[in-house]
């Protein structure tokens, strides 16, 4: 299988050869940083439009068919839009932080970039405790959305950002739960073991109904976490126009937006590697025959392939489900979820310790 | 200067930058997110000191869960520098005092612990903030205390469950 240690060594042995070896370090994360930022532009432009045309879709019409060829170009067009609008800051709003906020939302989209690996050996930074640092990481977004609210010195704001907030932190527990539930079965919070260990079949496929169970409770965690419908109280248009981002308008608007669709990517991504075996070929147990074919196929087209299967599976949410009210959203969390994925966890560990597992 | 040291000294100035800026920031919201900062610097020396678990786990529970929880009332309560109360001189000459004896004992329990002088901190490499051997050391030293205190989190949490229930 090919693999992108080949590209990266070859850098590095290039860099070092010309430049001391801490000037080609930080060319190198300078190299990172920009890899990065383009897949930033363009995840927001082609998942701004995968929703719209999905939406479409599902709504037997034709959605955005102007600007290019079938419309392709409309987020393009719509970003230019944004680019060029004016930025206001309402007067009696916390400047600073006012600013500041949709900027902490993208650093921490990005923070998140660091452990997931997009291709065989295509990782940026391969830690010890890849799947808690996504968690941890993913924790201090919802500062972002309070600071957005509370600055903005606006009631809808503020709702909107505590809705948020009481939201993501309640649903990260059964988000917990359900990654612990891989962990244990793999025995490592490392993302490159726990691909490693679907080598032989994909947990969702190893670990029997335990796994599917945790894989159905993170979908509906992560959905909660993003804010998206059928969650999306947070920007209920119909109670609070927009929720926290209410005040903010041209690109800073469109920094909140992008961070929203890069971690929609980002949870899918990690829900693709835990469950559905990240960059690694459709293989079953000992099949060599079977398993060889499959590595014939790219590792980055597996890895992308499944991580839009689950972006789309979440987009379908949206246009299924109507919103939930605030108090089927919290028993949804405190009374069904949290008590099944905790019943689950001690299964899938009874299955780790008896080896229940193929 | 090597990388670790700049990224030391960095660190440091910014958590005591940032804890100064928590105590003389006028509006609560702001003493909170300056503090958050402290809790990043103090992650920061966690991973120059390969203690990679401690980091995130500083994160997980102060900046995202206890932080978020501060941040919630202090907005909520919408304090601002106008409800302030005025203070009366003579308690913050008081609390200066008290402070400064609190620092001096600190310092000098610090400066006479056999521990700790003459040691130099393993950078990038030992491996006791890992979360192998924490494990191995709560799971084989600490057993009791360790599930001792989970019991306490476990009635806490059935505590917080019974007050907020309605009748």
């Amino acid at each position: 299988m090919w693999s992108f240690s080949g590209l990266a060594t070859g850098i590095d042995a290039w860099l070092t050869q010309r430049f001391n070896p801490a000037l080609s370090l930080t060319i190198e994360m300078v190299l990172a940083g920009i890899a990065v930022i383009t897949l930033f532009a363009v995840l927001g432009l082609v998942l701004v439009l995968m929703e719209r045309k999905v939406s479409a879709w599902m709504q037997i019409r034709l959605g955005p068919n102007r600007v290019g060829p079938k419309g392709i170009l409309q987020s393009l067009a719509d970003t230019l839009k944004l680019l060029v609008k004016e930025g206001l800051t309402p007067n009696s709003a916390d400047k600073l932080l006012f600013n500041f906020a949709p900027f902490l939302a993208i650093i921490v989209a990005m923070l998140l970039m660091a452990p997931i690996a997009f291709a065989k050996d295509l990782q940026l930074w391969d830690l010890n405790i890849g799947v808690l640092y996504i968690s941890a990481v993913s924790s201090i977004m919802v500062i972002s959305i309070l600071i957005a609210g509370w600055s903005s010195n606006n009631k809808y704001s503020l709702m909107g950002a505590m809705r948020s907030g009481a939201q993501i932190v309640s649903y990260e527990l059964s988000a917990g739960l359900s990654v612990l539930s891989v962990v244990v079965l793999v025995g490592s919070l490392q993302v490159s073991d726990i691909i490693k260990s679907q080598a032989d079949g994909w947990w969702i496929f190893k670990g029997h109904i335990p796994m599917v169970v945790s894989f159905v409770t993170f979908i509906i965690a992560v959905t909660a976490e993003t804010n998206r419908a059928p969650f999306d109280l947070a920007e209920a248009e119909s109670e609070l126009t927009a929720g926290f981002h209410t005040e903010y308008s041209g690109m800073k608007f469109a920094l909140f937006f992008l961070a929203e669709y890069v971690n929609v990517f980002i949870v899918c991504a990690v829900g693709a590697t835990l469950f559905l075996g990240g960059w690694m070929p459709f293989h079953i147990g000992h099949w060599q025959g079977f398993n060889h074919v499959m590595d014939y196929i790219p590792s980055s087209l597996w890895f992308f392939g499944k991580t839009f299967l689950l972006i789309f599976v979440i987009m379908w949410f949206r246009w299924t489900f109507p919103r939930l009210r605030i108090d089927q959203l919290l028993n949804l969390e405190w009374k069904y979820l949290l008590p099944i994925s905790m019943v689950n966890l001690l299964v899938t560990t009874a299955m780790a310790i008896l080896g229940w597992h193929f | 200067m090597s990388i670790i040291e700049i990224f030391f000294w960095l660190l440091s100035g910014l958590a005591i930058f940032s804890a100064i800026m928590v105590l003389i920031s006028k509006n609560p919201v702001h003493s909170v997110l300056w503090l958050i900062v402290v809790f990043f610097a103090i992650s920061g020396h966690y991973i120059l000191l390969n203690a990679q678990f401690l980091a995130i786990v500083n994160l997980i529970v102060y900046a995202g869960a206890i932080m978020v929880l501060f941040l919630f009332v202090i907005m909520l309560m919408n304090l601002n520098a106008d409800a302030d109360p005025q203070k009366n001189v003579w308690l913050k000459v008081i609390g200066i005092v008290t402070g400064g004896l609190l620092l001096t004992v600190l310092v000098s329990a610090v400066r006479s612990s056999n521990d700790l002088v003459n040691r130099s901190a393993e950078l990038k490499t030992g491996s006791i903030g890992l979360i192998k051997s924490l494990g191995i050391t709560l799971f084989n030293e600490y057993t009791v205390p360790f599930e001792l205190s989970s019991i306490l989190f476990l009635s806490a949490m059935v505590g917080a469950v019974v007050i907020g229930k309605k009748e």
